[in-house]
C-alpha cells in the first residue's frame, strides 16, 4: 500500500499547486462579494450607506456610457504616471548613491528619514499654498508621498549588494563607477525593481488624496461631489475600480519584473 | 627570488581600548608556481592575511612583494576566488569568464575562445549557457576558479573556496584543482580550514597561531605528484596529517584554556 500523502492544505511548509492557490483567491473574492450582495438583497443595511452590487455597477456602466468615467480616470492616470516617474527618476540616483557611499548617506538619510516620518497629507494645504489646484500640486504631492519612501529602499537594495561582488571588481581592477554601473546596479536591480511596484500601491493612495482636496476633475475629485449628492454608488464603484487599477499595474510589473529577471529563481 | 614575500606584516582593526590586532609580524615566502596552503583555528586571521595580499585590505606595518614590487591595491596579476559563490546571477557562466576577460582587457574572439577553454579545463564546457541558478554550489566554484584561471595571473589566492560545499563535492574539487595544478603550475595561496584538504593538495602547510596571527609553523609536504585520492590512506600522509593538525590543536588548546580562566 502506498504511503498516505499528508493532504492539508494548512500544514506549515506545506506548497499547494497554482490552480489550488487561483481557485482559492478566487473563492474568498466570490465570498466577500456574496456577502455584499445578501446584505444589500435584504435591506441589512440602508442602501444610501452601501448600495447593492448591481446598482453600483448599474452606476459605473452609465458614467462610462457618458464618457464621464473613462475622462475621470485618465486625467488620474496620466497624474499618477508623471507623478511617479518624476519621483522615480529622483529616488534612483540618489538611493544608489547613499546606497554606495557612507558620506553620502550621512547627508541624504537623516533628512529623508525624519521627512519620511511627516504625514503627507498636512503638506496639502501647504501645496496648494506654493503650486495652485493644478497638476502640479498632484505631482508634488505623489512625490512627497513617494519619493522619501523610495530612496531608503534603493538604499537598502544597493546594500544588499555582497560586497565580495565589489571586491571581485577590485581584483579586476576596473575603476569605481564601472563596479558601479557594471556590477552593483544589475545586481540591485530586481531588489530595486520590486521596491518601485511597491511604491507605485502607495502612489496611487496619495493620488486620491491629493484629488480628494482640491481639484477639478480626475476620480477623487469625482467622489467628493459624489458625496455631496449621497452618490454612493458612484463612491463605491470608483474606489472598487482604484484597487482594480492598482491590483493590474501591480500584476504589470510583476510580470514585466518575471521576464526581466528571467535569471532569478523563484520570480 | 620568492614569488610572494611578505615580511613583518601587521594589520590592527579599530583604535583604542577596542583595537583588534589581527595579524603581527607575519613572516612568509611562496615560490614560484608552489601550492601553499595556510591553516589556523578560526578567527586567527588568515582570511586577513589573503585580503591584504589581495589589495583589498590595507596593513599598518611590514611589505608585500609580488615579485619584488610592493602590493598596492588588487591587481590583474592577482586572480582572487572567494568562499561565496560571486557569480553575477544575470550572466551565464560563459558570460561571468568573458566578463573578467573584457576587465582584463581581452576582446572580441580571444575573449571567446580563453573563455570557452577555461571553461572545458573545469569540466563545465556543456553549462556554458547554463545560469548561476541552475549551478550548483561545486560547479559555480569551478565557473570561479575558470573565471580567476582565464585572464592568466601570476598567482591565485583563494579564499577557503569549498567552505560552503558538501564533503563529497569537496573531494571532488580538491581533485580537480590538484589535476589542474599539476598539469598547468602555478603559484597558490590557499586558505582553508581543512587539515586534510590542506596536506592532499600543497607542497607547504603554513600553520598560523591564534590572534595576533603570525606563522607558528611550516610543514614540507613530501607526498610524491601526481597525487590521487588513495594517497589519503599512506602512512605519509596520515603522519603529515597529524604533525599539521597537533600544530593547530595546541593552538585550540590555548583558546580554550583562555575560555576557562577568563570564565
Amino acid at each position: 500500500m502506498p504511503a498516505k500523502k499528508p493532504r492539508s492544505l494548512f500544514r506549515l511548509t506545506a506548497t499547494i499547486t497554482r490552480a489550488q492557490f487561483v481557485g482559492i483567491s478566487i473563492c474568498v473574492f466570490a465570498l466577500l462579494l456574496a456577502a455584499w450582495w445578501i446584505a444589500t438583497a435584504n435591506e441589512w443595511v440602508r442602501p444610501l450607506f452601501l448600495p447593492s452590487p448591481p446598482k453600483v455597477l448599474a452606476r459605473l456602466g452609465e458614467l462610462a456610457a457618458s464618457g464621464q468615467l473613462w475622462q475621470d480616470a485618465s486625467i488620474s492616470i496620466w497624474r499618477i504616471t508623471v507623478g511617479f516617474l518624476i519621483s522615480t527618476a529622483f529616488a534612483l540616483p540618489i538611493g544608489v548613491l547613499i546606497g554606495c557611499y557612507k558620506s553620502w548617506e550621512a547627508i541624504v538619510e537623516p533628512v529623508v528619514d525624519f521627512i519620511r516620518y511627516m504625514p503627507v497629507v498636512a503638506f496639502v494645504p501647504l501645496t496648494i499654498l506654493w503650486t495652485g489646484t493644478g497638476d502640479t500640486q498632484k505631482y508634488l504631492i505623489i512625490w512627497i508621498g513617494t519619493f522619501f519612501q523610495q530612496v531608503l529602499l534603493i538604499m537598502d537594495n544597493v546594500k544588499g549588494v555582497p560586497w565580495d561582488f565589489i571586491n571581485l571588481g577590485r581584483t579586476l581592477q576596473m575603476p569605481e563607477r564601472r563596479i558601479l554601473s557594471r556590477i552593483v546596479v544589475p545586481s540591485a536591480m530586481p531588489g530595486i525593481w520590486d521596491s518601485l511596484r511597491i511604491s507605485l500601491g502607495w502612489a496611487w493612495t496619495w493620488l486620491v488624496v491629493a484629488e480628494l482636496v482640491a481639484a477639478t476633475s480626475g476620480m477623487g475629485y469625482r467622489i467628493t461631489t459624489a458625496q455631496r449628492f449621497f452618490q454612493t454608488d458612484l463612491i463605491i464603484g470608483y474606489i472598487l475600480l482604484l484597487g482594480c487599477f492598482g491590483l493590474a499595474t501591480d500584476q504589470a510589473m510583476k510580470a514585466l519584473g518575471r521576464r526581466m529577471f528571467r535569471y532569478m529563481a523563484g520570480r | 627570488m620568492p614569488k610572494l614575500a611578505i615580511t613583518n606584516l601587521s594589520k590592527t582593526f579599530g583604535a583604542g581600548p577596542r583595537a583588534v590586532t589581527a595579524l603581527q609580524g607575519v613572516d612568509l615566502a611562496i615560490g614560484d608556481n608552489e601550492f601553499l596552503s595556510l591553516v589556523g583555528t578560526s578567527g586567527c586571521g588568515k582570511s586577513t592575511l589573503l585580503s591584504i595580499v589581495a589589495g583589498l585590505e590595507s596593513h599598518d606595518e611590514g611589505e608585500v612583494l609580488v615579485d619584488g614590487v610592493p602590493v598596492d591595491g588588487p591587481g590583474l596579476d592577482r586572480g582572487v576566488v572567494f568562499q561565496s559563490y560571486t557569480l553575477f546571477p544575470w550572466l551565464t557562466a560563459r558570460q561571468n569568464v568573458e566578463f573578467a576577460l573584457k576587465e582584463a582587457g581581452m576582446r572580441g574572439k580571444e575573449a571567446v575562445d580563453a573563455a570557452r577553454d577555461h571553461l572545458k579545463l573545469v569540466g563545465l564546457d556543456g553549462f556554458a549557457d547554463s545560469y548561476p541558478r541552475e549551478l550548483s554550489g561545486g560547479m559555480k566554484q569551478r565557473v570561479a576558479i575558470a573565471r580567476a584561471l582565464s585572464y592568466r595571473p601570476k598567482m591565485l589566492l583563494m579564499d577557503e573556496p569549498f567552505g560552503a560545499l558538501d564533503a563529497l563535492t569537496r573531494h571532488h574539487m580538491q581533485e580537480l584543482l590538484t589535476r589542474i595544478w599539476e598539469q598547468h603550475r602555478l603559484t597558490v595561496l590557499f586558505i582553508t580550514h581543512d587539515v586534510e584538504e590542506a596536506v592532499y593538495m600543497s607542497d607547504r602547510v603554513a600553520v598560523m597561531s591564534n590572534r595576533p596571527g603570525r606563522i607558528k609553523e611550516i610543514i614540507d609536504i613530501d607526498l610524491e605528484r601526481p597525487r590521487h585520492y588513495d594517497l589519503v590512506a599512506s602512512p605519509r600522509f596520515q603522519q603529515l596529517h597529524r604533525a599539521v593538525l597537533d600544530s593547530i590543536r595546541a593552538e585550540s588548546i590555548e583558546v580554550a584554556q583562555l575560555g576557562s580562566a577568563l570564565a
